[in-house]
C-alpha cells in the first residue's frame, strides 16, 4: 500500500477506478483466441483420440464379450488341425457392428468395432465401416474396410506403420481370420479400384480372400487415399480358441 | 478483462483462485464436450473412403 493510498484509506475515499485500455483488452482477447486454438489442437489430435478411442475399444470389448462363451481363454496350438474354409456371415443392416478389427501393429490392446457401411455421421465416427457390397471377413474376394486417420479415435492412425508379413485380424462371431499385410498404394479419392475383388482389376472373378484397409493420406489432409491389401491366411474357430498372437487381449476382453 | 473479473470475484485471494480454476474446468469440460466436436467436422479431413466420382 503507497503512501497515497493509505491518505486516502485514512480519508475515506475510494481508490481511482484504474483506466480501462482499449489495446489490452483487445490483448487479452487474442491471448485467449490463442489458447483456444490450442486447446482444439490438443483436443483433436490427442486428448479427443484419447476419448473417442476408448470408447470404441470398449465397444469392441463389449461385441466380443457377446460372442465369448469361455472357449477363448485358452489359445489355438500352433498344432491345430486344418480348420477347413472359413465360415462366412452375411452383411447385417447398416451401421450395426457386426465384427472386430484387431492389429497387434496398432498396440498390443488395439481392438476397434467394424459396423456395415461407411456413413462419416454413423459408422466412422464408432469405428471401422465395411463397405457395403464388398465380400464379407473369410469370403472369397475383397473385403474392404475403411476408418478415420484424423480424429474420431482415428482408428487407423498408425496405417502408415504396417509392414508386410503383419497380422491383421478381423473377429467374428464365428471366430477370428487372420490376414498378412502384403502391399500398399496411393491412390485418388475416387480410386473405387481398390475395392474390386480383385483390387484394380475390374471384371475379374477372385480367387483369392482379400482385406483391404483405406484411410486419408496424408495424414491430418484428405487430398488422397491410402490402401493397405492383405491376405487370408487362416482362421481360427471360436471353439478352438483364439491366435496365440492376440490370446491376452481376447483374454483381457473376456 | 481478467483483471476486472479478479476485482469483482469476493473473498481473499485464495477463494478468488478457487473460483477461477472452478471456471476454467467448467469452460474446458464444455469445450471438449461440445464446442470442439462441432467445429471438428469444418477443419479435420472427414473423407476416408474411395468413392465414385
Amino acid at each position: 500500500m503507497s503512501i497515497e493510498q493509505g491518505r486516502r484509506a485514512r480519508a475515506g475515499t475510494p481508490a481511482p477506478r484504474r483506466r480501462v485500455s482499449v489495446v489490452g483488452i483487445l490483448g487479452e482477447l487474442f491471448i485467449t483466441a490463442g489458447v483456444l486454438v490450442l486447446m482444439f489442437l490438443g483436443w483433436q489430435v490427442w486428448l479427443g483420440n484419447l476419448i473417442d478411442g476408448s470408447a470404441q475399444k470398449d465397444d469392441s470389448v463389449a461385441l466380443s464379450q457377446t460372442w465369448n462363451k469361455g472357449e477363448a481363454a485358452k489359445p489355438a496350438s500352433n498344432e491345430r488341425p486344418d480348420p477347413g474354409p472359413p465360415v462366412v456371415g452375411t452383411a447385417p443392416e447398416n451401421a450395426v457392428q457386426f465384427a472386430n478389427l484387431i492389429v497387434p501393429r496398432f498396440g498390443a490392446d488395439y481392438t476397434r468395432p467394424i459396423a456395415e457401411g461407411i456413413g462419416v455421421d454413423d459408422v466412422l465416427r464408432y469405428g471401422v465401416g465395411h463397405y457395403p457390397g464388398t465380400a464379407m471377413p473369410g469370403a472369397v474376394g475383397n473385403a474392404a474396410f475403411a476408418a478415420h486417420r484424423t480424429g474420431h479415435g482415428s482408428p487407423f492412425f498408425d496405417i502408415e506403420k504396417l509392414q508386410i508379413g503383419d497380422s491383421v485380424y478381423v473377429e467374428t462371431e464365428a471366430g477370428w481370420y487372420r490376414y498378412v499385410v502384403r502391399s500398399l498404394e496411393y491412390v485418388q479419392p475416387t480410386g473405387v479400384g481398390v475395392l474390386d475383388p480383385v483390387p484394380q482389376m475390374p471384371g475379374v472373378a477372385p480367387t483369392d480372400r482379400i482385406i483391404t484397409l483405406t484411410s486419408c493420406n496424408p495424414v491430418f489432409t484428405a487430398s488422397e487415399r491410402m490402401a493397405v491389401y492383405g491376405i487370408y491366411d487362416t482362421w481360427y474357430p471360436r471353439a478352438g480358441g483364439p491366435p496365440a498372437e492376440i490370446a491376452a487381449l481376447v483374454k483381457a476382453s473376456s | 478483462m481478467y483483471g476486472a473479473l479478479w476485482r469483482v470475484l469476493p473473498g481473499p485471494w485464495w477463494v478468488r483462485l478457487l473460483i477461477v480454476l472452478a471456471l476454467v474446468a467448467a469452460l474446458t469440460t464444455a469445450l471438449v464436450v461440445w464446442v470442439f466436436p462441432w467445429i471438428d467436422q469444418f477443419v479435420t479431413p472427414q473423407d476416408v473412403t474411395v468413392e465414385e466420382p
